[in-house]
């Protein structure tokens, strides 16, 4: 290995570039970063461009909120009360995806899949009663061709609710691959993917039940 | 694919963290103190958002203010205690990457309602009346 | 509910000549080729090495082939625009309007989604590994499925041509034409499906990218020693990240109206038709720098490296590109300021694409500051940069001149305006795209271009391009609007004739490019780069064989300047040899997989269904596709390895030939 920059000797052989991490691999100087990082950050990048998405929907609901064509307005729509429960429901699926964490890193088969069932059970109940939510909306007569505003809450809040249910698939197929796999190095990759995932759904909630369901009741 | 470098030992610093990983994800009781502060702070501000939804103590027009600064706030919470994203330089990437992001949320959000809602500059007054109807 | 939807036989235009002819005509020769492959027993051979490779490199070159077989088929669409505009002053011409629309609306879509993106990302996928001193992208397997629901994309719209109809309403669906009451057709559904398949393989490929070049680079190379295309390359995937979800969003909208009778952009209802205006302009904007910015980086590849220079002013250049990048978000407005934002509105998006004009001057400077004190050899690559110099200040200019509200308000979309975007796409995009292809066309295949053929094609090009866009802009300054199927404005019809010639005269240049291609084939022998560095250029992917092993690196360099290659050059030279043998280590790789292609194959099936309101079929390539993605993430062993023994072989000959050629030229200096 050293034969091969045998002449770099005469070369300032410190790497350029900033502070202690100059050096560090996926800085450059160190080489190429781990698969972990690699896939951690790849994910990342693509969870990023699914906020752009969303605030694409956000926008169009801002420029069409007021949009009710005559039809129910937000205050007539928005149930403060199931909305709480929803909320309640994806933080603690949260949270309880965070210990999951912890048990994937302690390696432990019998607290990962109690801690991903809860939370798929919290998730499973959020997207049940949005689900609920919106035919009670459809039956009433404020379903998405209603108007422009219900067409932009539907789509907005369905979207997040699209996410949502890909997510418990996905965390069933972790479950499963964790049960028929262990532990291996690329699953424990694609469980930080998903757990990136699951965090990131529910600040796009605390988005959606702040600026749309509050907001909405309080205008 | 061999992602192994093949760099001298001279180069051994940190490396980077992967978003959403721990510094040290050795000490579960320190990962779940920090999952439990982290609920806590949630479910408070989301209780303060459901609650100055309602009040009547905040003035009226700030209600909207007052909420979406409590879910910038909880947002801040989950980023931090659920994404481990921090200011610390194993972090830069992670945090440089949310940084662009949020600009381009904030110029679509923004630039869009700004353009759309002046869409009706050179019209008749009646229009801007509907605009307003918010 | 009829079992195929909407489907019937009156699909086919059996009663219309032009499309069946040519319909007909290409099926032929697509079965032809099929029949071809099968005789001659290629399908293992294309299967193992090709269509189901995650090599960057296949892929990159995929990318290209699809990108050229597009620009050829969007630029027979301009053929007959011309033609007919040339005829039709107060005269009907020979294509009803019908048909006259569908023909705009497929060209721009094909130019810029099929032939442009994809030959831009080719070039990326090949090069940006090999220039960062890697093996390969960072998700290997991911860039196949981009490539192949690119290509289903493709497949798509050129399928509307033989089954049914394209939309209408030109290259962006604005509402309420779009709607559909307004387009109850199909056509505007082969557009949603088609470009909201092949952008998500786009936004898998920004994805891809920014993690490559940000987390996955040899030991030693910093940002400041990445190559200026890896920078343009970068730049140009995080506008993708940024744009892409806007485009998804808003043609999901737009589809949501059309299938599920929702209100986005509808008149009625409080629907807004501006909204999908100001949206899809969020991604428009941003998707031409995406264009551009690799176009950019090429030429500081080329130039540089045929001025025998180093690149001049390499940090302001970055800081350019990166101002490129975040400002192209600022500015969308000013695809209409004559929607009535108002002066405020107006001013402030005029200003800000002005200020963007001056990053882009920046990077023109530095050009030429590199050529200057050169020693300039005036090869293929080089002659496009320069024409590209020329040709893209004065679309640039017309650019900064369009970015005056008042002024806009009169040349808004009048053919002016189709001149200046020509203008940079063809001086910028397509120059770009050519110089980079016949720059690492050898890297590519082993053998140079040939060089005469080359230059006709590029002479024939830029003589071409002035003589059908000048006119253009003198009909646009005349008052001429775009995109009219006949018109009764005699001072506007000799500049439509002129323009007409002139893509006679480009046609001689595709007819170039092609026979290039055909003639470097027969001679390749004579044409053969033996080293690997058949320019003595100055970054990293020339220090590898042409073509490179599949692993690009035997050993992944270490790098300790910017043009980290021309130092390992310079230092041979100084002491009379190569670098010392590496350390010969297994080379472990990416599994080729199928998963691309079957997704991809899944993914047309959807499109079709939902295109037709197949909706049991629909589900059945949802199904499918998800299955595919379950048997790839189930799989065991996702890489192979390479022999240490084979890797030293590989590399062993390169250096053999490296040797000779360095003892050959110091043997010369004597």
């Amino acid at each position: 290995m050293s034969g091969y920059s045998a002449y770099s000797t005469t070369v300032d052989a410190a790497p350029l570039g900033y502070g202690e991490h100059a050096g560090a691999r996926g800085h450059g100087a160190g080489g190429p970063a781990s698969a972990r990082i690699v896939i951690g950050y790849g994910f990342w990048i693509f969870l990023l461009s699914d906020f752009v998405m969303f605030s694409c929907f956000f926008a169009a609901y801002a420029v069409l909120a007021g949009q009710t064509a005559g039809g129910p307005t937000a205050r007539q729509v928005f149930d403060p009360g199931s909305v709480a429960i929803e909320t309640a429901c994806l933080l603690l699926s949260s949270f309880v995806c965070g210990l999951a964490t912890l048990a994937v890193a302690g390696a432990s088969q019998l607290w990962t899949h109690v801690a991903l069932l809860v939370s798929g059970l919290f998730g499973f109940v959020f997207v049940l009663l949005e689900a609920r939510e919106f035919a009670g909306l459809v039956e009433m007569g404020a379903g998405p061709q209603r108007s422009a505003f219900l067409t932009a809450f539907f789509t907005l809040v369905g979207c997040h609710g699209l996410h949502v249910s890909l997510g418990l698939l996905w965390l069933g197929t972790m479950m499963a691959q964790f049960y028929a796999k262990g532990f291996r190095r690329n699953i424990r990759h694609r469980f930080l993917c998903f757990s990136l995932f699951w965090h990131a759904l529910d600040i796009i909630w605390v988005a959606i039940f702040s600026l749309v369901y509050l907001v909405g009741t309080v205008l | 694919m061999s992602r192994q470098t093949e760099s001298a030992e001279e180069f051994a610093f940190a490396d980077d963290s992967a978003p959403g990983d721990e510094a040290s994800t050795a000490d579960i009781a320190r990962g779940l103190r920090g999952y439990l502060v982290g609920l806590f702070l949630a479910v408070l501000l989301t209780a303060l958002s459901f609650w100055a939804a309602g009040t009547h103590l905040i003035y009226g027009p700030a209600i909207p203010i007052a909420i979406a600064a409590l879910a910038f706030a909880q947002m801040g919470v989950h980023l931090v205690f659920f994404l481990h994203i921090t200011t610390a330089p194993d972090n830069t990437n992670n945090a440089m990457a949310l940084a662009f992001g949020v600009l381009i949320c904030v110029i679509i959000v923004f630039g869009s309602a700004w353009i759309m809602f002046h869409l009706n500059h050179n019209l008749m007054p009646m229009n801007q009346l509907l605009q307003v109807q918010r | 509910m009829n079992i195929l939807g909407k489907l019937t036989w009156q699909a086919i235009p059996f009663d219309q000549p032009i499309p069946l002819t040519a319909g007909a005509t290409v099926i032929g020769i697509f079965i032809a080729v099929l029949v071809w492959i099968t005789v001659k027993g290629y399908w293992p051979y294309l299967w193992k090495e090709w269509i189901t490779s995650v090599d960057h490199k296949r892929i990159g070159i995929m990318y290209c082939i699809l990108g050229l077989l597009m620009l050829l088929r969007g630029f027979i669409d301009a053929l007959m625009m011309r033609s007919q505009q040339a005829l039709a002053y107060a005269a009907p011409g020979y294509l009803p309007p019908e048909h006259y629309d569908q023909i705009f609306s497929a060209h721009g879509t094909i130019m810029i989604f099929f032939g442009a993106m994809p030959f831009v990302i080719g070039l990326i996928n090949f090069a940006v590994p090999l220039q960062l001193g890697v093996r390969d992208v960072a998700f290997p397997t991911f860039n196949s499925v981009s490539f192949w629901l690119t290509a289903t994309g493709a497949l798509l719209v050129n399928l509307s041509l033989v089954i049914g109809e394209f939309a209408r309403t030109g290259w962006l669906p604005y509402p309420p034409l779009s709607e559909l009451r307004y387009s109850p057709g199909v056509g505007v559904d082969y557009y949603l499906w088609a470009v909201q398949i092949s952008g998500v393989g786009t936004l898998m490929t920004g994805v891809n990218f920014v993690t490559t070049i940000l987390k996955t680079r040899a030991p030693g190379m910093t940002y400041m020693r990445m190559t200026m295309f890896t920078w343009t390359a970068l730049a140009a995937c995080l506008l993708i990240v940024a744009a892409f979800p806007v485009l998804t969003a808003t043609l999901a909208m737009l589809t949501l109206d059309r299938y599920a009778g929702f209100h986005f952009f509808t008149n009625e209802a409080g629907g807004n038709a501006m909204m999908f205006v100001s949206l899809i302009w969020a991604w428009g904007h941003p998707e031409v720098y995406i264009l551009v910015l690799p176009a950019f980086g090429i030429f500081s590849e080329v130039v540089s490296t045929f001025s025998h220079k180093a690149l001049f002013g390499y940090r302001s250049m970055v800081a350019a590109t990166m101002v490129i990048c975040i400002v192209s978000f600022l500015v969308w407005l000013h695809h209409f300021f004559t929607m009535g934002a108002g002066g405020d509105v107006n001013a402030t998006f005029g200003i800000a694409t002005t200020i963007i004009a001056v990053a882009t001057g920046v990077k023109m400077y530095s050009w030429l500051f590199t050529m200057y004190g050169g020693r300039i050899r005036f090869t293929t690559p080089m002659l496009w940069s320069l024409g590209f110099m020329v040709t893209f200040i004065i679309g640039g200019m017309t650019g900064v001149l369009l970015a005056v509200p008042p002024a806009d308000f009169l040349l808004h979309n009048s053919m002016f305006l189709v001149a200046h975007f020509h203008n940079v796409i063809i001086g910028g995009v397509l120059f770009g795209a050519f110089a980079g292809m016949s720059y690492w066309f050898p890297k590519a295949f082993g053998f140079r271009l040939h060089e005469g053929w080359g230059k006709a094609a590029f002479w024939f090009a830029f003589v071409g391009f002035y003589v059908v866009f000048v006119p253009f802009y003198v009909a646009g300054l005349l008052g001429m609007t775009r995109r009219m199927q006949h018109y009764d404005v005699p001072a506007w019809h000799i500049w439509m004739v002129i323009a007409a010639f002139g893509t006679l005269i480009l046609a001689c240049g595709a007819a170039c490019q092609v026979m290039q291609i055909i003639v470097s084939v027969l001679r390749r022998d004579e044409l053969r780069d033996l080293t690997g560095d058949p320019w003595n250029a100055r970054s990293l992917e020339w220090s590898a064989a042409s073509p490179p092993p599949s692993f690009d690196y035997a050993v992944l360099p270490r790098v300790e300047c910017l043009d980290a290659y021309w130092r390992i050059k310079q230092r041979a030279l100084e002491l009379g040899r190569l670098r010392d043998e590496p350390d010969y280590k297994p080379v472990e790789m990416p599994r080729n997989s199928p998963t691309g292609f079957i997704c991809a194959a899944f993914a047309t099936i959807m499109g079709f269904s939902m295109i037709w309101h197949i909706w049991w079929l629909v589900g059945v390539g949802f199904i499918g596709a998800f299955a595919t993605f379950v048997v790839f993430a189930w799989r065991d062993i996702p890489e192979y390895v390479i022999p240490a023994a084979e890797v030293a072989r590989l590399d062993r000959a390169n250096r053999d030939a490296r040797r000779q050629a360095l003892e050959t030229y110091l043997a010369q200096a004597e």
